[in-house]
């Protein structure tokens, strides 16, 4: 019975090990409540000062603003077009289409460090660094992959038969598209959606190269306030992000549920 | 001539078309200026690639990134093969919440999960304080601003991605496999040796590419755990585009990364259907 005694230790190994991904980021939640002017833990007495330099220092709120701003944009960018592109891969689903998705998820898999290169480079010459539109485009091609991945996920359990039945049916190709296949793999496009807005809302490798000074982001103000690494104001901004990062979660497993569901269907 | 198009181009790739030239122009195009930059800055040669040869502070770079990637790789792959073995016999609801806290870890920010660490480790940090209250030591120990803490980091970060290909590995496995070989007589762990991992060799090596390659470009934990005193590739490339302004070294060190993580990509695929890889984490 050695196997059951090592695999009774490896399940406690495993679980001490799950812990340790996720507990070490919880710190962040009590030294945001400290009193004083450093990072430090508190003793006793807890304070909320922190929380409400975050919300009414206006760097701190602008960079929030820019942030949201231009993570809907990439979200909603890159849902368009990656929606397109998984339905167009798999329409025609050739070996060449094959050979092109793989190009297409480069983006995801080429370390951002090159990325951030490749886009500052060209951003120079076309007058895009340090604007919206230089981050929202790189963040949607950045984001777009995932799109079709999660996309491409639904299209492989939806039964091409339904589509040949609308278009029997005498409707055209847009309509076919649009109330066909869209609503069977809507749960594909909003995970894609919300993936898409994380990367980045989440995005600081490429955003260090291609923003400045006019530019912002919160990734960006957090990269500053954890170099200087005295502030607890950082504390709290990292707590908001565990919250959302939660409620996030959340909302993906519930359409992971749904989705689930309608396959079941 | 437009029909004749339309016969033998199916109508699928007007939808790939979008994406695809915004890839191609303002993705691909800068790439391959950066390749083409290696060669060319400050003057057309292999001067760039000589410095490899000569140049011993970014050999000492390459050979930091290379060991503290191998190292991230091992351990991360050996925890990950702890965390999917577990999860793949544990009953259905303990697996839900295995998976919830591997998931969660997984969408924190990688700025928070840094940041945390910095609180932890620090010079003044929890841990140190912790120990200097207990009396276990009397000068604070540098657990960061050196390899140790960004290996922490980094393993940190790897466990979730090592999980996933080992997962989907071990959900295909037949388990009649190892039945038959506990019935003929064999002990456990010679089951689990001699059957049980052999089988599971396509998730680890998958485990093991996909680890090293997210490793090599990586570039937030090494520049604020390390504190400037672990300098990697990824951080060596943006001190000479942003600070020395130096593109031909940059573009050369960025050319090998590249090469590198294509080279480990190629044999990946040889192992597992990629898809199946970057899909798991969606699912």
């Amino acid at each position: 019975m050695k196997q059951s005694m090592l695999a009774m230790f490896n399940r406690t190994g495993a679980w001490v090990l799950l812990f340790f991904l996720v507990l070490p980021a919880l710190i962040s939640i009590p030294v945001s409540l400290t009193p004083k002017r450093f990072l430090s833990m508190p003793k006793g007495e807890l304070s909320l000062r922190h929380f409400e330099k975050l919300f009414t220092s206006p760097e701190w709120l602008s960079s929030f603003a820019q942030s949201a701003i231009i993570a809907s944009s990439t979200a909603l960018l890159a849902t368009i077009l990656g929606t397109l592109c998984a339905i167009g891969l798999w329409r025609v689903s050739s070996k060449y289409s094959e050979l092109v998705r793989a190009f297409l998820l480069l983006p995801l898999i080429i370390p951002q460090i090159i990325s951030a290169m490749a886009f500052y480079r060209l951003w120079i010459p076309l007058g895009l660094l340090d604007s919206y539109p230089g981050l929202i485009i790189a963040h949607t091609i950045l984001a777009s992959p995932m799109v079709l991945i999660t996309v491409s996920a639904s299209l492989a359990n939806f039964d091409p038969k339904l589509e040949q039945a609308s278009k029997n049916l005498g409707a055209s190709n847009w309509a076919t598209m649009r109330r066909v296949i869209l609503p069977s793999i809507r749960p594909g496009v909003f995970a894609g959606a919300l993936f898409a807005f994380i990367l980045s809302w989440d995005e600081i490798v490429v955003t260090l190269f291609i923003s400045k000074f006019n530019v912002y982001t919160l990734p960006r103000r957090m990269w500053n306030g954890i170099r200087e690494n005295t502030d607890p104001t950082v504390a709290a901004a990292a707590v908001v992000l565990i919250a959302i990062t939660v409620i996030a979660f959340g909302v993906s497993t519930v359409l992971s549920r749904r989705r689930a569901q309608t396959q079941n269907d | 001539m437009i029909d004749s198009l339309r016969k033998h181009v199916s109508p699928g790739w007007v939808l790939v078309a979008p994406f695809l030239m915004l890839v191609v122009v303002l993705y691909l195009g800068p790439i391959l200026n950066i390749l083409w930059l290696s060669l060319t800055d400050p003057e057309p040669g292999l001067q760039n690639y000589q410095k490899l040869y000569t140049n011993d502070t970014l050999l000492r770079i390459i050979w930091t990134t290379f060991r503290i990637c191998l190292i991230t790789t091992i351990i991360s792959v050996a925890f990950g093969y702890s965390i999917a073995y577990a999860m793949v016999h544990a009953h259905k609801k303990r697996q839900k919440l295995m998976l919830t806290l591997l998931l969660v870890s997984f969408w924190i920010s990688i700025l928070v999960r840094t940041f945390s660490w910095l609180m932890l480790l620090g010079h003044n940090g929890l841990l140190n304080n912790a120990l200097e209250t207990l009396n276990i030591i009397s000068e604070p120990v540098a657990f960061v601003r050196n390899e140790l803490g960004v290996l922490i980091g980094m393993v940190h970060y790897m466990v979730p991605y090592a999980v996933l290909p080992l997962l989907v590995n071990m959900q295909t496995l037949d388990t009649r496999v190892m039945s038959a070989s506990r019935n003929l007589g064999a002990t456990g762990s010679q089951t689990f040796f001699r059957i049980y991992l052999p089988l599971t060799k396509p998730g680890i090596v998958a485990a093991c590419l996909l680890v090293f390659i997210l490793s090599l470009g990586f570039y937030v934990t090494p520049a604020i755990l390390g504190g400037g005193k672990v300098l990697m590739v990824a951080e060596y490339i943006s001190v000479q585009l942003l600070v020395t302004l130096k593109w031909g070294t940059a573009a050369m060190l960025a050319a090998l990364m590249l090469f590198g993580v294509l080279a480990l990509l190629y044999i990946m695929s040889k192992f597992m259907k990629l898809s199946t890889v970057f899909g798991g984490s969606t699912s």
